[in-house]
């Protein structure tokens, strides 16, 4: 852990680009306003938490990345979204949406299934020419999501046969399937019991030698645990953003100390 | 501390006590539905059970050359009129009862039989020479043949109520039935010529006059032809409607004003339905009375609100977690819906749907409205032809004055009832295998 901080800023002394850069994203639901003016970077390959109360604006702001936001009636985003450079508001949503892998707060894995799960994202986005193609990607996401094992015998049984763990692994699987540049995972772990925790944050760590990953979280222990770079939002707005050791350990701002105390939230 | 204690134990008897008489009201309440549903159903079958039945007299028939023409051997002639085969059955009757020229005489024993008796003997010996016509050996000229009659309504009643009255009082009095035709209905049984037989012609006969011919055909294959017609166009119209609505509408004021409309137009009486068929298909688009496509379309009209809510539930109800899944993979709304939602909310919609249609099988006041209440005594071979279905048969048939009709009226339930069970069955299946491949 150590060394890969180092790597990063490393690369950020590097100006290497972020892969995600926002400013002054603010979001309304209705009349009410949810964002307040905020503006982040994202850095390539490392994963970064989002953390605050309940609220605050954390799960809000990770759905204006996929535009997911979109679809909710009232909702509107203002502001600027670049992913590698690129403005996601002059994107197709749908298409923009293949690109970057979700994870919810509860699995939700769709009523098919274990191997049609993997495969329906491949199969919609014509990413496997032929049979043996989508047998290949499906097991290569099983493996990935470490979940192959498990499942070999079963491929075919019903995704809902699985433990609450193994279902949020199937998801991870089934948004790796797709190859994204960028995985959100939105509290994936805060219906899941500690083992399970642990074997998600273990590949959370591995996923993030090749992706790019955005989590937002309640438990300040698992943002410490497995993000290099750590967001705190309060009321709708960033406080405060930087390498997670030093936001844990020396807080420039008495809010986020106090949160991560345990003083407010 | 011991206080509240107390006082807890002394409330919590009087729970209990609440608990156990609130148990008790619903069980009695569901002992009170048995007993009328028992009393339902006891009162409909013992009515039907007659029309199952009916009652015949074998009697030897001599195809006589005098009355066809011809001689003994020859096969039957080409065209046999209905007024020779009554003589052929008076004499039939008079080698039971006696010889007689007397019309009154001759009248009394016609009405023993079916007014329809001559026609279908017509009919039958007609059939029978045309099917004999290849075989070498067939009905000659002079042959005489057993065949059964059916009874006319009044002497079957006469019969059933004398096996009655043989097991207890002897109230031979209650039939209107002149005595002449008694002692001759006597004779017969002495011989042991009535026979009771199972009515398979109440299925596969359409309505008649009598009610000894009369059967439930005709209104089964117009209620099938309407059912057909309105599920045909009710149900994608109104699943439609619901995913449009639910899915992909945006929720603004006219999609609210649309949505109440629905919701109030599954309050609007059945008889508003008929009365609207009968001003636009038929005084404006001037399409056939009374016939079943007309029927289906009201029907349609009638059922489409019941469709549109239960499947616009059967859509809210598919949890968002799936929308979400969908979408974050990059599926457009439509593949979404299309993909994940409409097979996850089948069951729902198919349940909808089916009590809908379960609705329309039972509804008569909009068909009374467009005609869809003649007489019809053929079964219609297209929805264009004249109809009636099984609830405005059974209205017919229960408002007539002969009680051999009434009986067919409860029969004809029943038979509702079997089509019911048959539909709902069908739709029990249909959504067990949506949930299994889901």
């Amino acid at each position: 852990m150590e060394n890969n901080l180092q790597q990063s800023l490393q690369k950020k002394n590097g100006k290497e680009p972020s892969k995600i850069v926002a400013r002054g994203v603010n979001v309304y639901y209705g009349d009410k306003q949810a964002l307040f003016n905020v503006g982040l970077e994202v850095p390539h390959r490392r994963v970064t938490a989002l953390i605050g109360p309940s609220g605050c604006g954390k799960s809000t702001f990770l759905r204006c990345i996929n535009r997911m936001n979109d679809v909710i009636d009232g909702c509107r985003v203002e502001g600027f979204i670049t992913i590698d450079g690129m403005d996601i508001f002059s994107l197709d949503a749908v298409g923009l949406r293949a690109r970057i892998g979700m994870v919810f707060q509860k699995p939700n894995p769709f009523p098919k299934s274990i191997y049609e799960n993997v495969a329906y994202g491949v199969r919609i986005h014509s990413l496997a020419r032929t049979k043996s193609e989508l047998n290949a990607i499906v097991n290569n996401s099983l493996k990935r999501a470490g979940l192959a094992r498990e499942v070999a015998d079963r491929l075919h049984d019903p995704a809902y046969s699985l433990s609450g763990g193994q279902q949020q692994r199937l998801c991870i699987a089934r948004a790796i399937a797709l190859q994204p540049e960028l995985i959100l995972m939105d509290e994936p772990c805060s219906a899941l019991d500690p083992i399970a925790t642990a074997r998600i944050e273990n590949l959370i760590a591995e996923l993030s030698l090749n992706y790019t990953i955005l989590i937002v979280t309640h438990s300040m222990q698992q943002a410490a645990r497995v993000s290099h770079r750590t967001v705190f939002f309060h009321l709708g707005r960033v406080i405060e953003s930087g390498d997670t050791n030093k936001i844990f350990t020396k807080p420039r701002r008495k809010q986020t100390e106090r949160y991560i105390t345990g003083r407010i939230g | 501390m011991n206080k509240t204690l107390d006082s807890i134990d002394k409330h919590l008897k009087r729970r209990h006590r609440a608990d156990r008489r609130y148990r008790l009201y619903g069980q009695l309440a569901i002992v009170f539905a048995l007993l009328f549903l028992l009393m339902f159903f006891f009162s409909i079958i013992t009515r039907a059970l007659p029309a199952f039945w009916y009652q015949t007299a074998s009697l030897s028939l001599e195809l006589s050359a005098r009355v066809l023409g011809g001689e003994a051997g020859d096969p039957l002639p080409r065209e046999i009129s209905e007024r020779q085969a009554r003589k052929l059955l008076d004499a039939a009757l008079a080698l039971e009862l006696g010889p007689s020229s007397e019309r009154a005489i001759l009248r009394a024993r016609r009405a023993l039989l079916t007014p329809l008796a001559a026609l279908e003997l017509k009919k039958l010996l007609l059939e029978k020479r045309y099917k004999d016509q290849e075989r070498e050996q067939g009905v000659r000229i002079g042959d005489k043949l057993l065949l059964p009659f059916a009874l006319s309504s009044e002497s079957g009643n006469y019969i059933s109520s004398l096996r009655y009255s043989q097991l207890g009082s002897k109230e031979e009095e209650a039939s209107s039935l002149p005595e002449p035709q008694r002692r001759s209905l006597s004779i017969l049984q002495q011989r042991g010529l009535i026979e009771k037989r199972f009515n398979f012609a109440f299925f596969v006969r359409s309505d008649s006059r009598t009610a000894t011919s009369a059967g439930i055909w005709g209104a089964l294959v117009g209620s099938f032809w309407a059912l057909l017609i309105a599920f045909i166009l009710a149900f994608p119209l109104g699943l439609f409607t619901a995913l449009h609505l639910q899915e992909f509408a945006p929720r603004n004021r006219l999609t609210y004003v649309i949505e109440v409309a629905i919701y109030n137009l599954a309050a609007v009486p059945s008889i508003v339905f008929g009365l609207l068929g009968l001003s636009i298909f038929l005084n404006w688009w001037h399409l056939p009375r009374s016939a079943s496509l007309v029927g289906g379309l009201v029907l349609a009209l009638m059922t489409l609100p019941t469709i549109v809510v239960a499947s616009r539930n059967a859509l809210a109800s598919v949890s968002e977690g799936i929308r979400s899944a969908g979408l974050a993979l990059g599926a457009s709304r439509e593949q979404v819906v299309f993909h994940h939602v409409l097979p996850r909310a089948m069951p729902g919609i198919l349940t909808g749907t089916i009590i809908g249609m379960a609705q329309a099988l039972g509804e008569t006041a909009p068909l009374l409205m467009i005609g869809m209440v003649a007489f019809v005594a053929q079964a219609p071979m297209t929805p264009l032809e004249p109809a009636t279905a099984l609830p405005v048969q059974i209205f017919l048939w229960a408002d007539h004055p002969d009680p051999a009709f009434s009986s067919r009226s409860a029969a004809a339930i029943l038979v509702m009832l079997v089509f019911l069970v048959v539909m709902n069955a069908a739709a029990v299946i249909l959504r067990r295998s949506f949930e299994r491949r889901g």
